[in-house]
């Protein structure tokens, strides 16, 4: 946690708008369970799209046009339907590894997560997978998961048209470099500083000499964001619209 | 009307699950046969091998806290926003279920198989997820299509004993209608017996209209079930009742103990009054 920002929503809304940039131009983004920051970065790009960019929102009733059950989404994302996931990890690591399924051990883990959903899976199919965790602390961004659920890098002949594109956290914005296989810090969130960020970090990265501030939304996006595109979120996070934006409360 | 060796009462129904079966449930957001799941604990089931499509929520934490489980394959167990079912996780770690750790994909492909009637079904990525390691059943082989190297995972089927599930009515012929939440329909297809629990049986015939046959378990597929109304509750059916979030959260509070869970059950499950 920053203690830089002045507060929890604006962090909010400055991953919000990083996320947002990211999904530009796509035709298609997917969201899965548990995402309300990806879900409404989705909305928000969706509508200043003028609604080209299709959302498929998971756990919703509105935003989400799957008539096949289950399956539909990943049957989606191995055809290429999809342009962006996002997924989340108890731990991330340098090699953009991620650790759904727990700590302290396998089978036994001393602390259990859920598990790895469709990660194992997605990871490898969808072209633009951002990462994306709140808490920016050594005990999450780690030198090494203790599970991998889902690898973030593969072997040169394996089939794998996805892959990690970008890490959003509560401090900052890292791209993946696939060839190199590491992070490179792009920016950091307004009130933060390149020595907070690495301080923070459990692994090493590459960082350019002068690290940009991420840029925050516009005005006219901002007030979309606040007004309607909360309204939409509350939908399917109806305790995070609330905290965040005060709505349907 | 359903014949009566079709729809009988809940208790019947629970007694068609043996103990040491394997059962498919779905997940907290699609049509959960939670009033069968408590008749199932108060027979004083054992052993179940619960298959959470994709995952589990709810009914496994209850069966799992009841000691009615021995093993779980599943991609997640979570209560979603009440956090990760407690049961479970003490449950792990203790050692006193086997974990099958999945991906959601691998489950419905193990379905697939199934309902294809075919050994396995290749899918792609998982390679290099520290899941193969402990999916011994996984198989990884090269494409026999393929001119250069493409290894791809096999999935075994997975073809349960019981497929159980709530779902909004049958007609008189006992078709199941489950509109949209068709990973219901591969659940049918890939069980061996499926039980379900419905709110209400209506004298119709829905496979005579497109609209509602195109989201209905044709009879074949449905071994027996009950009339069971708010047979969801507390996690909700969409489309009928919304989940009952103070019961849920409530829930998850209290079983974060062996000693709170028990005075849950006995509650709630065993209906008894609180000393």
């Amino acid at each position: 946690m920053s203690p830089h920002l002045s507060d929890a929503v604006s962090r909010t809304e400055i991953m919000i708008a990083a996320i947002t940039r990211m999904l530009q131009g796509l035709r298609h983004v997917a969201v899965g369970n548990s995402s309300p920051i990806p879900g409404s970065a989705a909305l928000l790009a969706r509508a200043l799209s003028g609604g080209k960019l299709r959302v498929s929102l998971l756990g919703s009733r509105t935003h989400n046009a799957f008539t096949d059950g289950g399956r539909e989404l990943f049957d989606c994302a191995a055809q290429g339907r999809i342009d962006a996931f996002f997924l989340s990890g108890g731990q991330i690591d340098g090699a953009a590894n991620i650790n759904l399924v727990g700590l302290g051990g396998y089978p036994q883990s001393k602390v259990r997560f859920p598990g790895s959903f469709g990660s194992a899976y997605l990871y490898h199919l969808i072209p633009r997978v951002i990462l994306f965790r709140e808490e920016h602390t050594p005990r999450t961004l780690v030198p090494k998961v203790d599970f991998i659920s889902a690898a973030g890098t593969s072997p040169e002949n394996e089939y794998r048209p996805g892959g990690p594109y970008a890490l959003v956290t509560g401090l900052c914005v890292f791209s993946f470099d696939r060839q190199r296989r590491q992070f490179r810090l792009q920016s950091v969130h307004p009130g933060v500083s390149a020595a907070d960020v690495r301080e923070a970090t459990g692994f090493d990265y590459a960082a350019p000499e002068n690290v940009p501030v991420t840029e925050p939304l516009d005005d006219g996006a901002l007030e979309l964001l606040r007004r309607d595109i909360a309204l939409q979120v509350a939908e399917t996070y109806p305790a995070f619209a609330a905290k965040t934006w005060g709505v349907g409360v | 009307m359903p014949t009566g060796d079709v729809v009988i009462d809940l208790e019947e129904l629970v007694a068609r699950i043996p103990d040491g079966a394997s059962i498919a449930i779905p997940p907290d957001y699609s049509g959960c046969a939670m009033a069968a799941v408590k008749a199932l604990i108060r027979r004083g089931c054992r052993n179940l091998n619960l298959i959470g499509v994709p995952s589990g929520g709810f009914q496994a934490d209850w069966l799992i806290g009841a000691g009615c489980v021995a093993s779980v394959e599943a991609a997640a167990m979570t209560f979603g926003e009440h956090g990760i079912p407690p049961r479970f996780s003490a449950a792990i770690r203790e050692g006193r279920i086997a974990m099958k750790d999945a991906t959601c994909p691998a489950i419905h492909a193990g379905l697939q198989a199934a309902e294809k009637g075919v050994p396995f079904l290749p899918l792609r990525g998982i390679l290099g997820s520290d899941l193969m390691k402990y999916r011994p059943d996984w198989k990884v082989v090269d494409n026999p299509f393929s001119d250069g190297d493409d290894p791809i995972v096999l999935i075994p089927a997975i073809r349960p004993d019981i497929a159980l599930f709530h779902a909004r009515a049958a007609d008189r012929h006992g078709n199941v209608w489950i509109g949209v939440r068709r990973e219901l329909m591969l659940m049918a297809h890939a069980a061996q017996t499926t039980l379900v629990t419905v709110e209400r049986i209506e004298d119709t015939d829905f496979l005579a209209d497109d609209a509602m046959a195109a989201g209905t378990i044709p009879a074949l597929y449905v071994s027996a079930m009950s009339v069971v109304p708010g047979g969801a509750r507390p996690v909700g059916l969409a489309g009928a009742y919304p989940a009952d979030t103070e019961v849920l959260s409530a829930y998850a509070t209290a079983a974060k103990t062996e000693d709170g869970f028990r005075r849950w059950a006995g509650e709630a499950i065993f209906g008894k009054v609180p000393a």
